[in-house]
Formats: C-alpha cells, structure tokens, sequence
C-alpha cells in the first residue's frame, strides 16, 4: 500500500453546461508529497479539487486513492469521502453545532464511533491546533482564521489520508492568513499527503514538493517550485507568473 | 460567494453586548408619557363610541352580562360547558400539531429526494400539497367524515367524529406546513450539505444532522403561525357533530338566548394562542443569544 501513489487522477473531464473546466487532467500524487496547485481563478483548480472526492460528479476519468478505483462502478462515494479531507475556502462549518460537535459530527455518526472516544480525539487535536479554549463555542463567535482551522481540524478528525485544500486563505483578513498557513505546514512537516489549491504564492514556493501550474482547464507545466518559479519553461506559465510579481503577491 | 473578511463574528449588532438586548429596548421618559397618553386616549375613545352607540345596552346584556359569561364557562345542567368543550379544541390540537410536525416533514423531504428513481414519490408529494392547499377545510371535513364512513371498510369507517376531523385537519394543515418546511431547507445553504457529504455523511446524515435543525430553527416563526391558524379550525371539527367550544357556546346562546357564550369561547382561543406566541418568541431570543454568547446558555 505504502508504495502505491496516494492519488491518481487520470483524464479528468468536467463541463458546466457548455462550459468545459477540466479538459483532461492527469496528476498523480506520492505518499506524503505535497502538490499545489497556482493558477488564475477560473483555471479550475477547485473544480478539480471537487471532482477529486467525488462531490462534484466526473464527466469522464478514473481517480485512484491509494490503488482502489474510486470511480468504479459500484463504489460508495460516501465511504471515499471518509479517506479524502477537504477544506472549502468558506470554511462551511456548521452554524448551529458547537465547535465540538462540529468536529465530532462525522467520526460519530459516519464512522461510528463513541461519544467519549470521538470527543477524546477531538479535545487533543483542537489542542494541538491552539483551539482547546473554543470547543464549546459556536462558529459565528470565532474569528475567520479560527474558523478555518476548525474546518481543517474538523476534516483531519476522519484521519483522512489525503487533504485537498481549497484556497483555505482566500476568504480570510491578511492578518490572519499566517496562523492558518502554519497549521498546514505543521501538517506537512508531518507527512499528511495535500493537494493545495492556492493564491499565496510565496507559501507554494516554501511548501511545495511540487507545483502545478493550470490554465484553461489543463496542467501547463508542472515541476519543482525552485524551477517553476524561477525559469518556467511554458510562457504562459512565465506571464502568470509575471503578473502576480506586479501585483507584489510574490 | 460573497463571503469576505472575517466572517459573521465582527458585524452583528455592532452596539449589543451579549444578554443586553432587553435593556436597549427600554424607552426614555418622554416616549413612554407620550406613549401612555396616547394609548389611553385611543382606548378611551373607542369605549366612549362603543357606549354613545344606539344598541350599546343590549350588546352589553347580551355579549358581556356576566352572569351569562360565567354560567357558560361552567355550563348548566341542560347545555355543556364551554370550558369543558374546549379541552376538546385542545386534544384535537395537539393530537393534530404532532402528526402534523411528522406528516409535513416527511412530505417536504420526500419532494427534495432527487434522481430519478423517486420520480414518483416527488409527483405524489407535489399533488398532494397541491390538491389540500387548494380545497376549502370545511370541504375536507364532510368528505372524511361522511365519506370514509360510507364506504364501510373495517375499521377505518367506524372511527370517532373527532378522528375523522383530525384526519381532516391533519390532511389539510401538512400540505401547508411541508412547503414551510421545504422553504426551510431550500434557505440553507448548498455549501453546507456539501461540507457535510464531503466528511463522508450519507445524504441522510447530512439532511438529519446539518440540514434539517437548521431548516426547521429558521421556519419556527411560520410554523407558529400555521398552527395559530389550526388551533382556531379546530372549531370547524364541529361540523362531524364534535362538541367542541364554538359548537357549546352556540348551544348555550339558542337556548339561553344571550351570546356572552361567544365572547366566552373566543376568549379561551386568543388565551391558548398567547402561551404558544410568547414560548416561540422564547426559543428564538434563546437560539439567538446561544449562538452570540458561544454555549453559555
């Protein structure tokens, strides 16, 4: 198992009505590799990320989780879901549960596990996360950042195997991008595998074992950010690039 | 998506400290004299017209004798009581209230189902609300209640009165209580059902545990108001022969010919309406100030 990618994407296709976003992505992931993906909005990083665990139905393509088929006939989206963590740029917690109950909700109820075990666990990971004081606080009470290290607590209570990480900084005050940033590196420093899709650019280049650049619903290029972000061989890749150094985002 | 910022926890109600709400409601002295004066010279106003009126006595006698207003409350050896009648309003009601919780329910989440498969039960729940939102309860009533029993099946044809009306109003009343359910669910946001399906919660998990409460928290203020509505038809059960309030005061005013029974039954109504405004007025202050004070109350 531990020799098979973490993650195969093959072919992915995905239309909106008349509008085609994934034209035919290929990605495969290593265990505990860390792949971002940078690219314009509408270049269909989130989409990709959607389709990947199945929330967002495939046109066509075959995505593996650690060598079984997802996209098989016959396999069940919800237990699929149980392995892949996905954290949404809105957060999307749960507005009438309480921190607590917001993280426990799904080991609980989906993996069945007991009260008293589920709210172990999850004690020390919002521990772990600097949220222990919060756990009985409902979510319209915490700031942005807080907020969105719940969700990404939230999701690793499933003990995903996979995290897919949706511009988790993007909805988020400048100020507050940093604690949410550092809680994924911790995670990488860990060897959590992620697929990230994302705007900060600078966390890419430090983060990234390797970088995926799309446009128009395909990988451009892709490499070691070292490399894509100094000399990137498309020049599509290069523009992009160029425009977020005048925008002062690199 | 709009969201932006940092989220809900900086803008509400920037001025209202948590568990304050009831003192910035207080008026000044001056609002509340002129308030007073007001409200008294309204009233006053309305009684002097009510007793410069050319019938004023004779409505006085025959709606408010107080004799009349007590010895209808209690009833008499030849009519019933209107107090007593009216517990009847009362069982069909709440009877009728928690069918109507789980009936409408079950019709609002059947019609949400998707794929095709369900294609048939999204059409039954679709005419179903649609064909008892439309016919008249009294309508409903002498079908049920004269219809069931003639068809002579065993058992469902030799039921109560007061079964058949609520049958009837449980029929009519969920009709309108799913598409209150069902604006509900719809106002809750798709993104929340898909944080919920993407931590591998069946679509089931997901409309019981972060669907639905908060659906239903949200629609609590028109609930209440339906079953306002219900608590009043429960006097149209009359019809299967049921005697409940209004039907006990009417015996009572043919008899003694004075109404005072009326005003009697019609105040027992708006007294049991009050309770359950003020209880769902309650459960709102308290969701509300929960969610604001994080777990406190």
């Amino acid at each position: 198992m531990t020799d098979a990618p973490a993650l195969i994407l093959e072919n992915i296709r995905k239309s909106f009505g008349e509008n085609e976003v994934l034209k035919g992505i290929d990605l495969t992931v290593a265990p505990h590799e860390v792949v971002c993906l940078i690219g314009a909005s509408g270049s269909g990083k989130s989409t990709l990320l959607r389709c990947t665990n199945l929330v967002e139905p495939l046109d066509s393509g075959r995505v593996v989780v650690e060598g079984e088929e997802i996209t098989a006939a016959g396999v069940d989206a919800d237990r699929v879901r149980r392995r892949i963590g996905i954290v949404y740029q809105s957060f999307n917690l749960f507005p009438h549960m309480t921190v607590l109950r917001n993280v426990t909700l799904a080991p609980r109820e989906a993996l069945k596990m007991d009260r008293k075990t589920a709210d172990e666990m999850a004690i020390s990971l919002l521990q772990r996360f600097g949220l222990a004081g919060r756990r009985d606080e409902y979510p319209d009470r915490l700031s942005g950042g807080q907020q969105q290290r719940v969700a990404i607590v939230r999701a690793l209570a499933m003990r995903p195997s996979i995290m897919l990480l949706d511009e988790v900084t993007s909805a988020l005050d400048p100020e507050l991008v940093a604690e949410v940033l550092s809680v994924i590196r911790e995670l990488a420093h860990e060897g959590m595998t992620m697929l990230i899709a994302t705007h900060e650019m600078g966390f890419a280049r430090d983060i990234a074992d390797r970088v995926c650049f799309l446009e128009d619903g395909r990988i451009l290029e892709q490499g070691p950010p070292e490399r894509i972000f100094s000399s990137p061989e498309n020049p599509r890749t290069a523009r992009f690039l160029r425009r977020i150094i005048e925008a002062g985002r690199l | 998506m709009t969201t932006r910022g940092t989220g809900p926890a900086n803008d509400p109600e920037p001025s209202t400290p948590a568990g304050s709400g009831r003192g910035s409601r207080v008026l000044g002295n001056r609002a509340v004299l002129v308030s007073s004066v007001s409200t008294v010279a309204f009233f006053a106003a309305v009684a002097l017209v009510v007793a410069l009126a050319p019938g004023s006595g004779l409505v006085a006698e025959r709606f408010f004798s107080p004799f009349h207003l007590w010895q209808s409350l209690r009833g008499t050896p030849g009519e019933p009581s209107v107090l007593g009648a009216f517990l009847l309003n009362v069982y069909i009601f709440a009877i009728s209230e928690v069918l109507i919780l789980v009936f409408a329910l079950v019709i609002a989440v059947v019609r949400g189902i998707p794929g095709p498969a369900f294609f048939p039960f999204r059409v039954v729940a679709i005419v179903y609300t649609d064909v008892f939102r439309g016919v008249p309860l009294i309508l409903v009533l002498y079908i049920i209640g004269f219809g069931v029993p003639g068809l002579g099946i065993a058992y469902f044809s030799y039921l109560s009165d007061v079964t058949y009306g609520i049958i009837a109003l449980v029929l009519v009343y969920s009709a309108y209580v799913a598409e209150v359910y069902r604006a509900g669910i719809e106002s809750v946001h798709e993104s929340q059902n898909a944080a919920a399906r993407s931590l591998g919660l069946s679509r089931f998990q997901s409309l019981r545990f972060v669907v639905l409460p908060q659906a239903i928290r949200r629609v609590i203020p028109p609930l209440l108001n339906d079953f306002i509505g219900l608590q009043k038809d429960t006097a149209l059960v009359s019809v299967l022969g049921s005697i409940e309030a209004a039907r006990a005061a009417q015996i009572y005013g043919a008899s003694q010919f004075n109404y005072a029974s009326y005003v009697v039954a019609a105040l027992l109504f708006v007294l049991i309406t009050i309770p359950l405004a003020r209880f769902t007025d309650r459960l709102i202050a308290r969701d509300k100030r929960r969610r604001q004070a994080g777990g406190l109350a």
